[in-house]
């Protein structure tokens, strides 16, 4: 075995797990605002990715044109869910908020089985250019545009959140959504904001998603156990925890599958998730 | 009902109450239970698979005057066997898991109350949908999963009309030492499989199949077909590069893979697709173009114009609006007429009698959708008769190269891809 070949494995990696932070980081940021996990955030992702099949299948556009459509389309159906759903179930017992948002997965899961069909689509694979090689290196074009606007947009987010006047607000509807209010702040504003900018994310990635996987109606069945499994690990609510948290799940996940066997990356992944979690139970970035 | 109807119509009017009679007993129906992925990553063969069943019913029911002069089943006004019973298909989606697949067959059995059961495409979810058939003595009939235990279980109750695991090895085994005496380097083999009962299953016999006859397995890769990444999978098999790689695949895995394989630039001279998720029409259309040359195996080749496979095909065409019948699709109408015969035999929804005429099948080649060599069933419930053949992809569209005798085209080797 070569060190390139090491190498390769690892940047794979990182690379997949930069994705993963970008599909996780809007459901970190729903968790972080509002306390309610969106049990619907796979189909968010999943209507990210149909966003960019039908642009290029309709319109002929790639990423380009998909990532900004799917950010809007999707911004809008978080606001949306927040308006007609989630604000009234915040109001109900913890078990409903679960079953509500479980229901809304369920029901965009067979809405796009009824609209796209059961079909596998997928996107050519040359609408992101072709791979490159760098130091012996092979590098995806599709992998590396959705690596590297992970990175950029959870990076975003955490500054929006941490450095700006807007995130102080929304922080302060989160603590304490009444003394919030006393403060002139609009909580129902804040958090359908946070909604908002939770599905742009999770529309990005998704139309980004599909530039290298397979989309189909139950595509998020398989993506949201990654997302909930790196937002437990990065700390619920922490932008910054994800992306660390998915670059680990990424590179532990290709370094195992690699050196040990597929069959047994779960194993080491989720051993190391309870190891982790064992120690620090807000995760990794969390606070108490 | 039938005496009391006569009597109310007026004199004269004899011919009429016959008519009324007759439409009487249409009204009955035989309800076949059928148990499906219509949900989950499978879901796309598993709609195809209802697609080729409905058209049976519909054969049956309707009929189809070209096809009827080959096909007496397909003569339609249901079946004559039971006094023009039509056939009700009830539809049940076995959502990817076992569990799910016995609870949705408990129910077209106990609730349904279907007189027979067809499922269920994934092996391991055949394995425990068809104990509750057993269970119950409901004849459960597989059209197409090809784990090798569903048959040594010493049910009574099961029939399997596919060709199975060991029948693909032997055609793979025979298709590969061909290539050997051709001057081919044959000298690695690698075998990646997913890891449920279908992978584990065919991996396992295709192994021992290589063994006794002399061909050597370098590398073993079992993976999950649920996994979000195969890039470390595609990196050992660039690293250790065997001459020859055999794939046994469901649909979703199927496409990482051929993307993935792509990305990292690596394919063997002979890639060997076990059928399965690369035989999807969904995985052809979208990954046909980076797959040139690959080779698989398929049960089905529309053949003569004229054939029953032929016509079918054709019919299959209007039904989904362009997709033709495939290896999976093909074997569930296989097995669909398969069952209907049986029924139309035992003259009765009689589970029993089912039973009984299932195991007096003896169906020719030349009534066969599928490319068998015909359909009778041994001891255990399998087709003896089953037999498969070696395929290629060309242009997004298999093509049948092996054995020679069957071929339509030429076989083209080193695989091509993109």
């Amino acid at each position: 075995m070569t060190t390139t070949l090491l190498l390769q494995v690892v940047v794979s990696g990182l690379l997949l797990g930069a994705v993963y932070a970008l599909f996780s980081s809007g459901l970190s940021l729903i968790w972080g605002m509002m306390n309610v996990v969106n049990f619907a955030h796979g189909e968010f992702v999943m209507l990210g990715m149909y966003t960019a099949v039908v642009v290029w299948t309709a319109l002929g556009g790639g990423p380009w044109a998909s990532v900004p459509i799917a950010a809007i389309l999707i911004a809008t159906l978080g606001v949306l869910a927040y308006f007609l759903l989630v604000r009234h179930i915040m109001r109900g017992p913890m078990l409903a908020q679960i079953l509500g948002t479980f229901g809304l997965a369920l029901f965009l899961r067979y809405g796009a089985l009824w609209v796209f069909g059961a079909n596998f689509k997928t996107l050519p694979d040359d609408l992101v250019g072709h791979s490159f090689i760098l130091g012996g290196i092979r590098f995806e074009g599709s992998r590396v545009l959705a690596g590297v606007v992970g990175l950029v947009v959870t990076v975003l987010l955490h500054l929006l959140l941490t450095r700006t006047s807007i995130g102080s607000r929304m922080l302060a509807v989160s603590e304490d959504a009444t003394a919030a209010q006393l403060m002139g702040i609009r909580p129902q504003r804040m958090q359908a904001l946070a909604w908002a900018l939770a599905g742009a994310a999770t529309g990005i990635a998704g139309a980004l998603i599909a530039t290298f996987f397979y989309t189909s109606p139950t595509v998020g069945e398989t993506l949201a156990i990654v997302a909930f499994v790196t937002v437990a690990l990065g700390g619920f609510g922490s932008v910054m925890g994800a992306l660390v948290a998915g670059l680990l799940i990424g590179v532990v996940e290709s370094l195992s599958a690699f050196l040990i066997g597929p069959v047994y990356k779960d194993v080491i992944v989720y051993a190391a998730f309870v190891l982790v979690l064992w120690f620090r139970p807000q995760g990794l970035m969390g606070t108490n | 009902m039938v005496e009391l109807s006569r009597r109310a119509v007026t004199v004269g009017a004899a011919s009429a109450a016959f008519v009324f009679a007759t439409d009487a007993t249409a009204e009955e129906v035989v309800k076949i239970g059928a148990i499906y992925p219509l949900s989950g990553n499978s879901a796309s063969a598993g709609n195809y698979e209802k697609m080729a069943m409905e058209l049976g019913a519909d054969l049956v029911n309707k009929g189809d005057p070209e096809l009827a002069k080959i096909l007496p089943l397909a003569k339609g006004g249901g079946l004559s066997g039971l006094k023009g019973a039509k056939i009700q298909m009830v539809f049940a989606d076995n959502q990817g898991t076992p569990a799910a697949g016995q609870n949705q067959t408990l129910r077209l059995i106990t609730e349904e109350k279907v007189a027979a059961v067809i499922g269920a495409y994934q092996s391991g979810i055949t394995l425990t949908a068809s104990a509750v058939a057993e269970k119950y003595g409901i004849p459960f009939l597989n059209p197409e999963s090809v784990a090798a235990n569903l048959t040594e279980r010493g049910f009574k109750w099961f029939f399997r009309v596919t060709p199975v695991a060991a029948d693909f090895a032997r055609a793979y085994s025979a298709f590969l030492k061909e290539q050997k005496a051709a001057g081919r380097k044959v000298d690695s083999i690698a075998l990646v499989h997913e890891n449920t009962e279908y992978g584990n299953s065919v991996a396992s016999v295709i192994a021992s199949a290589f063994a006794k006859d002399g061909l050597n397995i370098s590398m073993k890769v079992a993976y999950s077909a649920n996994s979000t990444d195969v890039q470390p999978q595609v990196l050992q098999l660039k690293e250790k590069n065997p001459d020859a790689a055999i794939f046994i695949s469901y649909t979703s895995d199927a496409i990482l893979y051929a993307k993935t394989m792509k990305e990292q630039n690596w394919k063997p001279a002979i890639l060997i697709a076990d059928d399965g998720g690369f035989n999807d029409p969904a995985f052809v259309k979208a990954m046909g173009s980076v797959c040139e040359g690959l080779v698989s195996r398929s049960v089905f080749a529309a053949g003569k114009p004229g054939s029953v496979a032929a016509i079918c095909d054709a019919l299959y065409k209007k039904k989904t609006g362009g997709d033709g019948l495939d290896d999976v699709s093909a074997r569930a109408l296989q097995g669909f007429l398969v069952m209907a015969d049986a029924i139309n035999r035992a003259g009765s929804t009689d589970p029993a009698k089912i039973q009984a005429a299932l195991r007096a099948t003896d169906l020719k080649p030349d009534q066969l959708v599928a490319g068998y060599d015909g359909v009778k069933f041994d001891d255990k419930g399998q087709n003896i008769l089953a037999s498969t053949l070696v395929t290629q992809l060309r242009n997004s569209q298999y093509v049948s190269v092996w054995p020679k005798s069957r071929a339509t085209h030429q076989l083209i080797l080193p695989y091509k891809g993109w």
